[in-house]
């Protein structure tokens, strides 16, 4: 073999193995998965494909509503987490001083408590005879025979509580980069502070909200712990769904469908949003 | 930490880090808006923070029955032997194993391909970049259901080895993300230069590159596991009849979640926290083996 295509097969055999296991485990799957969902039959004589492209209209307008819902709380949640997560980050950045890395290991330590039990001690918080419910009822935001938990409420107050840190970080890493003599420069040049943070902190800052972003609104999108933990079927998200239709109802086609829509939906959106926020590289912006 | 290594140079910076630029505002406001931010940021912590005090809390709950709903007393109890329950202590068992195998199998794959990533500029670098960025941009629903539609179709029975498959799918990108993060920031001149001086790619990967990238690996090994440990959603959608620690709390909570998950998700925080500290220790003691080094 010549030197040069050595050269040529030393990266694809460094890559090989990982790249395999995703063709295997992770493209194959997804083929598989658009095949199914054009597939029919029942749980009972097994299933056929058919091109039963109708199993996405059927699947769509039947479940409309849970898609609506689930973009709805994964878009609140994830401009909630935006409000809570950017002063964090840039006091965090700018201004803890000492204090920075032990604020960087609080933000990521709850990750280390399991995500289901976090979700269940929610449960508890928001329960009906619980502290929260009852100061709540005290100041008025709830009515005194009202409840948070079983609620729209709950569910997206717990999509944001889980998905915070994921917000929270990415948008540390983008402020910490900036140049302090960036925003300087800026007042030197008579820029108000409101200015300066709008024109110079902002657009700085835009691959960590671009990154937080992604990573907070797809995970919310797809689900479902916290709306069957803290929601009733009535704020069942499409994951729930998905989730059922395929362990529970043995419909695999039209679960298939499903969860392939909200794929394409997502990919669609994330273009869509990197072409807003005018990212060059999609993965270095997201990375 | 390298703040502290330069007092009089790190006071300078932290000075200009905390006063942005003066100029609009008066001092006062300064000190509000700085104030308003600090105020803030504990209340996010706390946010953060009070579902864990909860289960700490209920981990010491008197609680009569099996529901572990409302405090009733401060008891011991369930420290004494929070492995009772059998069913239980199979599920962080498995849940153990299968972080380990996965964790080990994803971070050497991982590692090579953003070795070959960083490294080598080739054909169709940017396609195999990109394909491995989709499953991170992936609901974890959509992946668990697409590999539980695939054993379906090939008639794999689902199990603990499928988690595993699974676990190592998902968790691979996060290893190549953050591996490759390591190798940008690193400098490839003292990889070329220890091949100038007679070493060979291999022996230059096994001294120099390998243990420069080491707190890199380390560090997506850890992320890996912690990962792999927690999934609920894609485990459930390939887990047949074995259990997990998620999943255990999850079928609990039907019943009432027992307090002996309080007290394992405890002492987990517990070793992580330990963990850390020891990290930190070493880092500490490695930057003033440097300082006197450099003096």
């Amino acid at each position: 073999m010549s030197l040069n295509t050595r050269r040529k097969l030393l990266p694809w055999l460094f890559i090989g193995p990982g790249l395999l296991w995703l063709l295997i485990f992770f493209l194959y799957p997804l083929l598989n998965q658009a095949s199914v969902s054009l597939m029919t039959g029942n749980p009972e004589q097994g299933y056929e494909l058919t091109w039963a492209f109708h199993n996405y209209w059927d699947a769509i307008s039947e479940y409309k509503e849970q898609f609506g819902r689930s973009i709805a709380y994964a878009g609140i949640s994830t401009l909630l987490c935006l409000i809570i997560g950017f002063p964090l980050a840039y006091f965090t950045a700018f201004h803890a001083g000492r204090w920075k890395s032990f604020i960087l290991l609080l933000i990521i330590l709850p990750f280390f408590m399991s995500y289901v039990l976090r979700t269940v001690a929610w449960q508890l918080i928001l329960s009906d005879d619980g502290a929260v419910v009852s100061f709540f009822q005290k100041i008025g935001l709830v009515s005194d025979d009202g409840r948070l938990l079983a609620s729209r409420t709950a569910v997206i107050a717990g999509i944001t509580y889980n998905f915070l840190p994921f917000m929270a970080l990415p948008l540390y890493v983008a402020l910490e980069k900036i140049d302090p003599r960036l925003l300087e420069a800026a007042t030197d040049l008579y820029a108000s502070r409101a200015t300066a943070f709008r024109k110079v902190t902002v657009p700085l800052a835009l691959p960590g909200i671009f990154a937080g972003s992604l990573l907070t609104f797809i995970p919310a999108c797809g689900d479902f712990v916290n709306a069957a933990l803290l929601g009733t079927p009535q704020q069942y998200m499409i994951g729930n769904v998905i989730q059922s239709k395929f362990l529970n109802i043995l419909d695999y086609p039209q679960a298939a469908a499903l969860s392939f829509t909200l794929m394409l939906f997502i990919l669609v959106g994330i273009f869509l949003y990197a072409r807003v926020l005018g990212a060059r590289n999609l993965t270095q912006a997201a990375i | 930490m390298a703040v502290e290594a330069a007092p009089a140079a790190g006071r300078a910076v932290e000075e200009e880090i905390a006063g942005p630029p003066t100029g609009g505002g008066s001092k006062g406001r300064d000190k509000l808006r700085h104030g308003l931010l600090a105020l803030w940021s504990v209340l996010a912590l706390l946010y953060l923070f009070i579902p864990v005090f909860i289960v700490v809390l209920f981990s010491f709950n008197d609680n009569q029955g099996r529901f572990n709903f409302t405090w009733q007393g401060f008891t011991l109890r369930h420290w004494a032997d929070p492995f009772a329950d059998p069913d239980l202590a199979k599920a962080l068992t498995n849940s153990v194993e299968i972080a380990l195998i996965s964790t080990a199998i994803a971070t050497a794959l991982g590692t090579f391909m953003a070795m070959a990533l960083v490294r080598y500029r080739f054909r169709g670098r940017s396609t195999v970049d990109f394909f491995v960025f989709m499953p991170l941009s992936s609901p974890e629903v959509v992946l668990g259901a697409a590999l539980l539609a695939m054993f379906l179709t090939l008639n794999i029975n689902t199990g603990f080895v499928t988690i595993v498959i699974a676990h190592v799918m998902f968790t691979v990108s996060y290893v190549v993300v953050t591996v490759k993060a390591r190798l940008e920031g690193m400098d490839r001149h003292i990889e070329e230069a220890a091949m100038d001086l007679g070493a060979t790619e291999w022996t230059t990967f096994r001294k120099v590159t390998l243990p420069m990238i080491a707190p890199g690996v380390a560090a997506a090994a850890m992320l890996a596991a912690a990962i792999s440990f927690d999934d609920y959603v894609i485990t459930s959608f390939n887990a047949g009849q074995t259990q997990t620690f998620p999943l255990f709390i999850f079928g609990a909570t039907r019943q009432g979640v027992p307090a002996e998950v309080n007290v394992l998700a405890t002492m987990l925080l517990i070793v992580v926290l330990g963990l850390m500290g020891v990290n930190l220790l070493i880092q500490r003691a490695l930057a003033r083996r440097d300082s006197k080094r450099t003096d």
